[in-house]
C-alpha cells in the first residue's frame, strides 16, 4: 500500500518536507536500528527489487550505506561509478538516465556533482529517485540520519540548539540539515569565517555567528562540517592552522556549550583541521560513530518505504 | 595620597590642544610618571608637592603625540635606507610618538614571527611605539589570503599589501570578508595596477611635455570605486590610504553617506604640492601615486577641511641616493616624512583653511581611532605620550639635516613654520630640540 504519510515516489530533498513526513521517516528508520544490530541483520523485504547506486562522483561512505541498507533488505544492488565511463564519453545526463532506465531498475541513488541534476534526473525516469547528495544542494538522507541520532539521544529536536560550524558555503549537508532542524523547530546556528557563509543566508532562518566563542555558548548540539583543504586553504581562509585555531573544534571551545553538547561530524574528519582528537573520540560527547550507524537505518527505511509507494503506482497502471 | 617617591612634571603655561577632548585653552598639565594626571586651566587646581618638576613653556603648544598611520621602514631587508632605530628617532624628531609600518619588508610582515620581530625590535629602543600592519595576502602577491587571524593575534593592527593595490576583485571579496569575519581592518592602496602600470608621474601636460609615461588619475578611481562595491557587499571595514584625486574625495563622501564603514587617509604631498613640484625631473617628487594637478590639490584641502578625509600619515618612504639620484623613470617611488608631518599639516593652519584641533585631531585621535590605541589624547589617566611645539616657529626643510637615513624629501629646500620642542613617551622625554648643537 502507498504510504499514508509520506506518498512521493522520490527522495531529493528535506526541503518542503513537511514535520509529520519528517517524523514519519524517522519514526520508520527507528524501527530498522534493532535489527541492524542483531545478529540476523537481513530481511527479504526487497527480495525482488533492483537497486542501482549511480554515482557520479566519488564517494565510499554513502555508497557503501547505501548498498549495505539495500542488501540487508534482500534486493539487488549494482554499483555504477559513471565519473570514468559515460560522461567522458560524451553522454548527456539524460540520455545515461534514458538508458538506465530501459533496464527497469527500481530505486536509483544518484549522487552528482551539478546542484539539481539529481531532480533532472528523477524527471526521466520511471523508477524512484533517492538524493544521495547533489554537490552543494542536498544530501537528505544525511540530514535525517542526523536528526535520528538527535532524537535518539536528546528524545527531542524541538527547542535544541544545534551549532553548524565550518564550510556551509559549499555544505549539502548543512543545507538539509537547516531545513529539516528548522522545521521540526530547532534553533539553528551557523559559525564560520564570513567567506564560507553564502549571502542571504539568514534569510533561510538560521542565525550566524563568526566567533566560536559566542556560537557555541548554550548549544545542544555542535555540528562540524568537513573543510576540504585541499581546494579552500589560500582561498577561503589563510591555512589549516589559522583554521583550527578559530574555527577548530577543541575541548576550550567545546566547553562553552552545554555540558552535555553532542559532537557530530558528516565525516570524514580532518582532525587538527576542523576538530581536535581529543574531543572527536571522546565517547561521552562524541556521537560521530553512532551517526554512522544509523545512517545504514535511515537508508533501509527510506528504500523501503519508496519501493512500496513504487509498487502501488506500478499496481495501479496495470490495473 | 601622594608617596614621596612618586614624581610628577608639570608643564604650566602651556597652551592646552586636545582634539579628543576639544580642549584648547591656556593652561597646565601633570603628568604623573607614564600617565597624564591632571589637564587644568587653573594653576591652583593642581597639587603640587615637593616631588612635583615645574616647566614654564611659555605659551608653548602641547598635544597629544602624532600617531602616524602609514610608514615604511626598512627592517627587516632594506636596513641601509631605514632601520627601526633610524625610523624612530627620526619619527620622535617629528613628534611622532606611535606608528604603523607597512608590511613591504623582506621578508614580508606576512607571519606571526616577523610581525613579533619587529616588535621586540622597536621595544628595545624604548622610542616611538612601533606597530605594524599585516600582510592582506601571502608574501604581498594578491592571491592568497594571508594568516590574518592570528597576525592580529600577534599585534598586527590592520591588514594591507601596502604599497600594492589587491588588484584582482575576487582576492579582494575575499580579503574584505575575511577580514570582517574578526571585525579587522583593511587598508588599501587604491590604485588599478593594470592601469597604472609602467607610469612615473601623473597623466596631464607636465608628463606629455617632459616625455614621461603617465599614471591616469583613473587608476585610483576605478580602484576605489570597486573597492567600495566590494566593501558594501562584504559589510566590512575598509580605509583608502593616501587619495590623491578630487573624484577619490567625491567618491568616499558617497561612500560615507551611504553608511559604509569607510575611511581615508591623504599625506602631505597631495595637499602641499602638484604635479609641477616634479617640475625638471625631480625624482624626489617621483610618488605613489604621483602627484596630481593643482585641482585634485585644492580637493584633497576641501576633504580635510569637510572632515571627509579622516586623517594624515606621513606615508614615509625612505628611498637611498642609489634609488633616487638616478634618471627619472628608473628612480623609486616615495619621500621621506616622519620630519616634516607636523610642520606640513600646520601649513593648513597658517594658511587657514583649518584650524589647529581639526589638524591636530587628524593626526592624533583619529588615526589613534582608527587602529584602536590608547594613544592620542590628553585624556586622565592616558599614557603619557606627548608634544610641545611651537606651531609657528619657522625653519627651512633640509633633508640632508634628516635624522632619518634617508633623505629623500619633496620638500626639500621648503620654508616651513611650525617645529616641535620636546617628544615625551610614557613621560620620558625622548627628543629634545634644545639638545641639538
Amino acid at each position: 500500500m502507498r504510504d499514508q504519510v509520506y506518498p512521493h515516489r522520490d527522495l531529493l530533498g528535506i526541503e518542503g518536507l513537511s514535520p509529520p513526513e519528517i517524523i514519519h521517516l524517522l519514526n520508520l528508520s527507528d524501527s530498522y536500528v534493532e535489527l541492524n544490530r542483531s545478529s540476523d541483520k537481513t530481511s527479504k523485504a526487497l527480495e525482488t527489487l533492483t537497486i542501482v547506486n549511480l554515482f557520479f562522483e566519488n564517494s565510499t561512505r554513502t555508497r557503501t550505506s547505501f548498498e549495505l541498507a539495500a542488501l540487508r533488505l534482500g534486493a539487488n544492488v549494482i554499483n555504477m561509478q559513471i565519473g570514468d565511463s559515460s560522461i567522458s564519453k560524451g553522454e548527456t545526463l539524460i540520455d545515461t538516465a534514458v538508458t538506465l532506465n530501459a533496464m527497469h531498475p527500481d530505486v536509483l541513488v544518484v549522487r552528482h556533482p551539478q546542484s539539481g541534476a539529481v531532480k533532472l534526473l528523477s524527471e526521466k525516469v520511471n523508477c524512484s529517485v533517492i538524493n544521495g547528495g547533489d554537490v552543494s544542494h542536498e544530501h537528505p538522507t544525511q540530514a535525517l540520519l542526523d536528526a535520528l541520532t538527535i532524537r535518539r539521544r536528546k528524545n527531542k529536536i524541538e527547542g535544541l540548539k544545534v551549532a553548524i560550524c565550518g564550510d556551509v558555503a559549499h555544505s549539502r549537508v548543512a543545507r538539509s540539515n537547516f531545513y529539516l532542524l528548522l522545521t521540526l523547530g530547532a534553533e539553528v546556528r551557523v559559525i564560520a569565517p564570513k567567506t564560507l557563509i553564502p549571502s542571504f543566508l539568514s534569510n533561510l532562518g538560521v542565525e550566524i555567528y563568526t566567533d566560536m566563542r559566542e556560537g557555541l555558548k548554550d548549544c545542544d548540539i555542535v555540528m562540524m562540517l568537513r573543510v576540504q583543504k585541499e581546494r579552500m586553504v589560500g582561498n577561503f581562509f589563510p591555512s589549516t592552522k589559522e583554521y583550527f585555531r578559530f574555527f577548530g573544534l577543541d575541548r576550550k571551545k567545546l566547553s562553552l556549550a552545554k555540558p552535555d553538547a553532542l559532537i557530530m561530524h558528516p565525516g570524514p574528519m580532518n582532525r587538527g583541521v576542523e576538530i581536535d582528537s581529543d574531543v572527536a573520540d571522546d565517547f561521552e560527547r562524541s556521537v560521530i560513530r553512532e551517526q554512522v550507524e544509523l545512517g545504514v537505518a535511515v537508508r533501509m527505511a527510506v528504500l523501503k518505504l519508496l519501493s512500496d509507494n513504487l509498487l502501488e503506482e506500478k499496481n495501479k497502471k496495470v490495473k | 595620597m601622594l608617596n614621596d617617591n612618586i614624581e610628577f612634571t608639570l608643564y604650566k603655561n602651556a597652551r592646552i590642544l586636545d582634539p579628543a577632548n576639544s580642549l584648547d585653552f591656556l593652561g597646565c598639565i601633570l603628568i604623573h610618571k607614564d600617565t597624564i594626571h591632571a589637564v587644568e586651566k587653573d594653576l591652583d587646581k593642581i597639587k603640587i608637592t615637593k616631588n612635583t618638576k615645574i616647566e614654564d613653556l611659555n605659551g608653548l603648544c602641547v598635544s597629544p603625540g602624532l600617531v602616524d598611520i602609514r610608514v615604511q621602514i626598512g627592517e627587516p631587508g632594506e636596513e641601509h635606507k631605514e632601520s627601526i632605530l633610524s625610523a624612530v628617532q627620526s619619527a620622535v624628531s617629528g613628534g611622532i610618538t606611535s606608528l604603523v609600518c607597512l608590511p613591504n619588508t623582506n621578508p614580508v610582515l606576512d607571519d606571526q614571527a616577523t610581525v613579533e620581530f619587529v616588535k621586540r625590535r622597536a621595544d628595545s629602543h624604548n622610542m616611538a611605539r612601533v606597530f605594524t600592519y599585516g600582510a592582506a595576502t601571502k608574501g604581498l602577491r594578491g592571491k592568497e589570503l594571508a594568516e590574518i587571524g592570528l597576525l592580529s593575534e600577534s599585534g598586527a593592527l590592520a591588514f594591507t599589501d601596502g604599497i600594492k593595490a589587491i588588484s584582482d576583485a575576487r582576492i579582494m571579496h575575499k580579503v574584505l570578508s575575511y577580514a570582517s569575519t574578526f571585525n579587522l581592518l583593511v587598508v588599501q592602496h587604491p590604485e588599478e595596477e593594470s592601469l597604472s602600470n609602467g607610469g612615473v608621474m601623473n597623466t596631464g601636460e607636465m608628463a606629455t611635455r617632459l616625455g614621461l609615461p603617465g599614471i591616469p588619475r583613473e587608476a585610483e578611481i576605478i580602484m576605489l570605486e570597486r573597492d567600495l562595491r566590494l566593501v558594501e557587499m562584504t559589510d566590512s571595514r575598509y580605509h583608502a590610504a593616501h587619495i590623491s584625486t578630487s573624484e577619490s574625495v567625491e567618491i568616499i563622501t558617497k561612500a560615507k553617506k551611504k553608511g559604509l564603514k569607510v575611511t581615508c587617509d591623504t599625506s602631505p604631498f597631495y595637499f602641499k604640492l602638484n604635479e609641477l613640484a616634479v617640475g625638471d625631473y625631480r625624482t624626489f617628487s617621483k610618488l605613489s601615486p604621483p602627484l596630481r594637478n593643482e585641482d585634485d590639490r585644492k580637493a584633497i584641502v576641501e576633504g580635510l577641511r569637510n572632515g571627509i578625509i579622516d586623517v594624515i600619515a606621513s606615508d614615509h618612504s625612505p628611498q637611498d641616493q642609489e634609488s633616487k639620484r638616478i634618471p627619472f623613470s628608473q628612480a623609486a617611488f616615495g619621500g621621506s616624512g616622519l620630519e616634516t608631518l607636523l610642520a606640513t599639516s600646520l601649513d593648513l593652519y597658517h594658511n587657514g583653511d583649518l584650524s589647529l584641533l581639526d589638524i591636530l585631531s587628524k593626526i592624533t585621535i583619529n588615526p589613534s581611532k582608527l587602529m584602536k590605541l590608547d594613544s592620542g589624547t590628553l585624556n586622565i589617566g592616558a599614557p603619557a605620550d606627548l608634544i610641545i611645539f611651537d606651531p609657528n616657529k619657522s625653519w627651512r626643510i633640509v633633508g640632508d639635516n634628516f635624522i632619518s637615513k634617508s633623505k629623500n624629501t619633496p620638500f626639500d629646500g621648503m620654508p616651513s613654520q611650525g617645529r616641535v620642542v620636546k617628544t615625551i613617551i610614557n613621560g620620558e622625554i625622548v627628543f629634545n630640540s634644545m639638545d641639538k648643537k
